[in-house]
């Protein structure tokens, strides 16, 4: 079904009876030429790409439990292309690329809002980085722009510009950036995958990788035997456990990020705004809640849910930014498993296993990533050779020494 | 979550900071392979159940603590003092 406004005013005339599901609940079959583990935005993604960009449609996607019930569904949507690394630059624009043409692309609505991503600094020095950081987006074609305190005052006023620790300077202003609703993305991808062919399996847990003479050959499920030319994973903070079934050992670790939101309040902030001096991003949901988050809390966490230390910690970072905020009350807040690379920066390569493709180490700017993600992965499964946006995304770039530091900093920052 | 430190007591996570995995050693000096370097450094197990892992107690008695915690519940089953984890994996006795 097409949607329209059409199909919307007819719907609304027949009493909304005759809506179909958005997609088909598939049972496994029994072979596959492509089989994605992972029904999260990346591994949609990958999915509906493979199939338009490639005519690869015999593709599964296997979900170990509900589509997007994982990290797609539990960030803080906001997008952007603000990176000064060149191993960077290009994936994270065509990323931005694709989020612009992405609802016309899928035909659904995934409230992309571009509504500016203002990241503040708060010294001399930190003024100098972000000229640098802007200036190597602009020299890529990337939209940047330095501002100075009065320049954040007219969009943000109410944050404490006088703090005597972490006065604000001024900001570097990325207008194309914003947010995009979560859920509807993966909602989205489903949909338009399904539409081309690709079975969308919930409820199906990988418990092993089947390998013959050093090719993988299928996979062992909850849901019986599945056999695959080719096999992805694309599952975010659940990567090393699949790859040690085939004994791979992988440079991420596993931990957990949360996040919030607060009461519904009418308009307070239009744009995606950062503290510089602590770790704190902020904007809010068209339901009037603000959405924002810091840290990582810092341990091993399989566990999808934090502690108190790192949520008093943001709130730090929030208060110091914004003192209004003290009076709004916490509606709720969750926690995901984020794939912490060694370096910060992701994984999309082969493994050394023929037909086994990992895409991993997002850390905690995978959403953003996902349209790339995926159009990236789906070229790699497909021709078996990198996408050029994506080619310093190696797996062997650590025995390499080409690290992909933008932030200096992996799982465990004292190391690098 | 809570730490029962051997020397404090039960304390609030917040007073310790975190290192990692407990279980890689580093290889031995300048005659070292660049390869088990590069393992020691990037490489983990990631487990998802019981993880030994290193923990310093910043806040209070400034000790490493090797904490065995299951990554899934974040329940603790063991605190020992990282001197005497590291003295055991020397001599190969109980501390």
């Amino acid at each position: 079904m097409h949607y329209s406004l059409l199909s919307v005013l007819g719907q609304a005339l027949r009493g909304q009876r005759d809506w179909k599901p958005q997609w088909r609940d598939a049972a496994p079959r029994t072979e596959y030429d492509v089989v994605i583990v992972g029904g999260g935005g990346h591994g949609l993604a990958t999915a509906y790409y493979l199939a338009k960009e490639h005519g690869i449609t015999n593709v599964a996607v296997l979900e170990k439990s509900h589509i997007g019930s994982g990290n797609v569904g539990r960030n803080t949507t906001i997008v952007r292309s603000n990176y000064g690394l060149p191993g960077n630059i290009p994936f994270y624009e065509q990323s931005m690329k694709l989020w612009e043409g992405l609802e016309q692309d899928i035909n659904y609505n995934a409230m992309v809002s571009q509504r500016g991503v203002l990241n503040l600094y708060h010294s001399d020095a930190q003024r100098d980085a972000y000229a640098r950081r802007g200036n190597a987006m602009r020299m890529a074609g990337i939209d940047a722009e330095l501002l100075d305190r009065e320049g954040v005052r007219a969009m943000v006023p109410f944050i404490d510009f006088e703090n005597a620790r972490f006065p604000i300077k001024g900001g570097l202003l990325q207008r194309r950036g914003g947010t995009v609703r979560h859920d509807a993305v993966a909602w989205g991808y489903a949909r338009a995958a399904d539409q081309r062919g690709v079975d969308i399996v919930q409820n199906c847990a990988v418990t092993g990788i089947r390998r013959e003479n050093g090719r993988v050959t299928g996979l062992e499920t909850s849901r019986g035997v599945i056999r695959a030319k080719k096999v992805a994973l694309s599952v975010a903070g659940s990567s090393s456990l699949l790859a040690a079934m085939v004994d791979l050992r992988l440079p991420i670790e596993s931990h957990v990020l949360q996040a919030f939101v607060s009461e519904g309040v009418k308009p307070l902030i239009d744009c995606v705004m950062t503290f510089g001096a602590g770790h704190f991003y902020v904007s809010q949901s068209d339901k009037g809640g603000l959405v924002f988050g810091g840290d990582i809390d810092g341990y091993n966490s399989y566990a999808q849910r934090g502690n108190l230390a790192t949520i008093e910690d943001v709130m730090e970072g929030g208060m110091a930014l914004w003192p209004g905020l003290g009076r709004l009350r916490l509606l709720r807040h969750w926690g995901g498993i984020m794939d912490m690379s060694m370096d910060g920066s992701p994984i999309i390569d082969r493994t050394g296993i023929d037909g086994l493709y990992l895409n991993a180490g997002w850390c905690y700017g995978g959403f953003k990533a996902t349209p790339a993600a995926g159009f990236c992965f789906a070229h790699l499964i497909a021709r078996d050779a990198p996408h050029p946006d994506a080619a310093a995304f190696r797996l062997d770039r650590f025995a390499t020494g080409h690290l992909i530091d933008e932030k200096g900093m992996g799982a465990q920052p004292n190391l690098h | 979550m809570r730490i029962r430190c051997p020397y404090c007591g039960e304390r609030d996570n917040g007073e310790f900071s975190y290192l990692g995995d407990a279980a890689p050693t580093r290889p031995d000096g300048m005659g070292a392979e660049a390869a088990a370097m590069h393992d020691y450094v990037y490489l983990r197990e990631n487990r998802a159940g019981a993880h030994r892992e290193l923990w310093y107690h910043g806040s209070g008695c400034r000790a490493w603590l090797v904490v065995t915690r299951d990554t899934r519940t974040h329940a603790i089953d063991d605190v020992s003092p990282a001197r005497d984890v590291a003295r055991t994996r020397r001599t190969g006795e109980a501390a």
